[in-house]
């Protein structure tokens, strides 16, 4: 009895998960005069309008592009940068050891508003404006500290003597890292990833600010449609619902590791 | 675990040192640089010391966001935080439905902030939404429901957003740390008789202090953060009455472009969120914790 | 204190057992006496932590009944059952006392402030815990941890039995000792009915009076300590007890001799006798420590080459291959170590005689 009011009370809170994700589905199946003049709880005549136009307007299927060109840079940057980092903080004491890894956390705690006026200077100087790198590398900003973190959890996890014994057999660093203690840490790497795409892929201030047309994502896209074009509701859920799918297949691809993941390896 | 003591393990953290320095510590020069002076055009500067930083703590508009932003902020933990674990405690433990519950309590923390703001809208809106229109139609507030009439149902909307928006990170946390604790705790609290709620206080909440200690910092330092949702939904209205700090700093910054006192005012906020962050961690380390014996 | 009876349990973790593949515990009928010492010993496996949580009513059992002192309580939960249970690691309240760890089951049965007071002094007084009651318990070493589990168990004057998890897994081994020195002076002093689960025979030799071995979900001997050594009722019980276990031949049977690869090896008369009447497939065991051995050819000696010899400090052990099965004997101190050719003697007294598995008693 007991069971059962708990599982009812989580499908409530599920309903209140689901309800605004169905509803922005919901206008973005109908037009805007429909949405405008009636009021319907499902689509009565479904229309495929709205997605037929992003997925033939260039402005609005590139980008998708973009956003997914600087995301993926991005996690592969944090991963590759972080990777060693982690693995210094993990396995060795070294000068400076605690406070450098506090230093990288704070970067994760500055307000992104913060740095907003420099980093227009700072890219300008170095030409990186409206280019997919100027976000990826903005985004790290955050990312690198966030996957230092998570992973170094996760390689705390693994015994030392692994690396010793990999090292008596002869393993140079760089082989004995590459083919024996990544693969010892898939499932961090593959959650640290997780994160990086998720943070990276949500971020609008940076992505907003550092591009102009040609790295344009669509996180701007719609914030710039909002203002320019008056109101096509259907046109902005549709593009809303698709920003969903990135994210819901990569949620889909982890799911067997995220109740671990979100421990970042270290309950 | 002892570790090796090795300073060329700097050569390791080196690259990832040199990116975060690139994307930090150069933009934070160029903040307090701009900060202790008074800009007029390229190439022309005034050192002004420290006047900026007074003026902006003296500034009202700044206290008026800042006291927003505390009470947003504090509402957001006690909200989310209880409601995480409750929700946490309350998911399947095996089955089928425990990678359905995950999946669907993943989903709000992977769409993009201002997209989360546009269902919002969407949602709220007292023409087109769901919940604004069904609200309205039950006829009981004095003042029909919309976000951009009243400060109350703007504040509403917005904490309810965030809640929708964040509490999952609480409960993925709190879950990831009920699943660690071994089944044998659970046992001996059966035999020594203790009810569910001693149960939950003595074994379930101390071990998973580790894991709320996180989900508390993460949601202290992004809700104060917090930039593209009320943007997206409020723009910071009506009136003020949703400007919190970020808003009004890119307001000051970018509209306004006093560039000096919206340095001053951005190192001031980095100060407030390190220095909350930094005592919250603290406490939550003392807390249980006790003298080692 | 309670006399635990297991009436007919089995239990299978499947919803729906079909085979007897599907058992985790196959037919368990025992009764526990009250106040008796037990280990329950067997191999990772073998469903001894199964059965102690189905006697402490953590588990219920697919089939069968568990009585307390005739009660049947298989529907009880453990808090009904005044049970108490030593897990395999330190199981505590890590927010709390010492004190408080071991006030709380009596707070959680509503006893009154002064009666808690004196019991867990009392029970702290026994575990040598007094001085650390103030303390944070997660603060302490391991073996003061398991102390506290087991004093959460003795607070209850009304406790039917303790129950041990592998309870020194992680404790120390040179504490190892004194903890189990002390759980033995506390069942003499109090007089509970102590279960210990292991899979180390000398915690079990040394602990219990009486050892229940399992094997693959099934009780195969239940006996003190020596019966264990020199009466093995299953070939598993002399295999897993003894270091080393105790050697096996396949045989025939030819009057009152085994016949092993050629060799004759005399049996007790009354063994033969009644081995005669019985079909199956014959084993021959012996204890290495009671294989003779003879380094020259003698009447009823085994001829057998000497392969290896393994120094096992206070003795030596030969191990030696006899028409292709390896037997082990102990070398007598003070014998000059054999090279080559050995020649073993089997007293009949010391050689027992299994069909399937299961000893042929005299």
């Amino acid at each position: 009895m007991k069971i059962q009011k708990r599982t009812i009370a989580l499908c409530i809170y599920f309903g209140f998960l689901i309800l605004p994700i169905y509803w922005m589905l919901n206008m973005s199946l109908r037009t805007n005069a429909d949405i405008l003049g009636n009021f319907a709880l499902y689509p009565a005549d479904i229309t495929f309008r709205n997605y037929i136009k992003i997925f033939t307007d260039p402005t609005w299927y590139m980008a998708y592009i973009n956003a997914i060109i600087y995301v993926s840079m991005n996690t592969v940057m944090s991963l590759a940068f972080a990777l060693p980092a982690a693995y210094a903080f993990s396995r060795y004491k070294f000068i400076g050891d605690g406070q450098m890894f506090f230093w990288l956390l704070t970067n994760r705690m500055a307000p992104p508003a913060v740095f907003l006026l420099p980093y227009l200077q700072l890219y300008s100087t170095f030409k990186l404006m409206d280019t997919h790198i100027a976000v990826a590398l903005a985004h790290c900003l955050f990312n690198v500290p966030l996957s230092v973190w998570i992973l170094e959890g996760f390689m705390s996890g693994v015994p030392k003597e692994i690396d010793e014994t990999a090292f008596i057999d002869g393993y140079s660093f760089p082989r004995f890292f590459a083919t024996i203690f990544i693969p010892l840490i898939r499932a961090g790497v593959g959650v640290t990833a997780f994160f990086c795409f998720m943070f990276s892929w949500v971020e609008l201030l940076f992505a907003r600010t550092l591009t102009i047309t040609e790295a344009k994502p669509i996180v701007a896209t719609m914030t710039r449609t909002i203002s320019a074009t008056g109101l096509d509701w259907g046109l902005l859920a549709a593009a809303g619902v698709l920003t969903i799918v990135p994210g819901g297949l990569v949620i889909w691809f982890v799911r067997n590791h995220l109740a671990k993941g979100f421990a970042l390896g270290r309950v | 675990m002892d570790k090796w003591p090795d300073n060329r393990a700097w050569f390791l953290v080196l690259p990832a040192f040199i990116i975060v320095a690139f994307s930090g510590i150069i933009p934070l020069m160029t903040v307090v640089n701009y900060s202790l002076q008074d800009i007029f055009g390229p190439g022309e500067a005034v050192f002004v010391g420290t006047e900026w930083f007074k003026e902006m703590l003296g500034n009202y508009r700044l206290h008026a966001a800042l006291w927003r932003q505390f009470l947003f902020s504090g509402l957001v933990l006690l909200i989310e935080i209880p409601l995480g674990i409750l929700i946490a405690l309350a998911m399947p433990k095996r089955g089928w439905g425990v990678s359905a519950s995950l999946v669907i309590l993943a989903l709000p923390l992977v769409i993009p902030w201002n997209v989360i703001g546009t269902i919002w809208i969407v949602f709220t809106r007292p023409d087109i939404g769901l919940f604004g229109v069904g609200i309205n139609s039950l006829d009981l507030l004095e003042v029909p429901f919309d976000h951009t009439a009243k400060p109350l149902y703007a504040w509403i909307t917005l904490l309810a957003m965030e809640v929708w928006h964040w509490t999952p990170l609480v409960a993925l946390l709190a879950y990831a740390g009920l699943r660690a604790i071994p089944e044998a705790y659970y046992q001996a609290a059966k035999i020594d008789g203790a009810s569910a709620w001693a149960t939950f206080l003595y074994i379930q909440l101390p071990k998973m202090r580790g894991v709320l200690t996180i989900a508390v910092l993460l949601r202290w330092m992004d809700s104060f953060l917090i930039y593209a949702e009320p943007f997206a939904l409020t723009g910071g209205g009506p009136g003020n009455t949703t400007t919190f700090l970020s808003i009004y700093l890119v307001k000051l910054a970018t509209m306004q472009f006093d560039l000096g006192p919206a340095a001053a005012f951005s190192l001031i906020y980095f100060l407030i969120v390190l220095l909350f962050s930094f005592a919250f961690y603290q406490a939550l380390l003392n807390v249980g914790r006790g003298e080692k014996g | 204190m309670a006399r635990i009876e297991l009436n007919e349990i089995a239990h299978s973790y499947r919803p729906k057992p079909r085979s007897d593949e599907d058992f985790a515990l196959k037919r368990i009928h025992h009764v526990w006496e009250d106040g008796g010492a037990y280990a329950l010993l067997g191999p990772s496996g073998c469903g001894k932590t199964t059965l102690l949580n189905i006697i402490s009513g953590l588990l219920n059992p697919t089939r069968g009944q568990v009585l307390y002192d005739d009660k049947d309580v298989t529907d009880l939960p453990p808090e009904k059952r005044n049970i108490a249970q030593v897990f395999q690691f330190p199981v505590l309240y890590d927010t709390m006392t010492v004190f408080d760890n071991l006030a709380f089951p009596l707070r959680n049965r509503g006893l009154a402030g002064r009666d808690v007071e004196r019991r867990v002094h009392e029970v702290a007084e026994i575990l040598d815990l007094a001085p650390y009651l103030k303390k944070r318990a997660a603060g302490l070493a391991a073996d003061a941890k398991q102390k506290i589990s087991l004093g959460r168990g003795l607070v209850r004057d009304d406790v039917a039995a303790i129950l041990f998890d592998e309870p020194l897994t992680v404790i120390d081994p040179h504490l190892k000792w004194n903890l189990r020195r002390k759980l033995k002076d506390i069942h003499e002093r109090l007089k509970l009915t102590f279960i210990y689960v292991t899979h180390d025979q000398v915690e079990a030799l040394t602990f219990a009076d009486k050892v229940v071995v399992m094997y693959e979900g099934e009780i195969v001997q239940i006996g003190s300590p020596q019966d264990l050594f020199e009466n093995p009722e299953h070939t598993f019980v002399g295999y897993f007890i003894g270091s080393p276990g105790m050697n096996f031949l396949d045989c025939t049977l030819e009057g009152n001799l085994a016949r092993s690869n050629g060799a004759r090896i005399a049996l007790d008369e009354t063994v033969a006798a009644k081995a005669r009447g019985i079909q199956g497939k014959l084993e021959l065991g012996i204890r290495p420590m009671h294989l003779k051995v003879c380094t020259e050819a003698i009447e009823g000696g085994v001829p057998a080459n000497v392969k290896a010899i393994e120094d096992q400090g206070s003795y030596r052990i030969v191990i030696a291959s006899f028409g292709g099965q390896i037997l082990r004997a102990r070398l007598p101190e003070g014998r000059h170590t054999p090279s080559d050719q050995i020649w073993l003697v089997f007293p009949p007294e010391w050689t027992r005689l299994f069909v399937d598995g299961r000893l042929i008693k005299a």
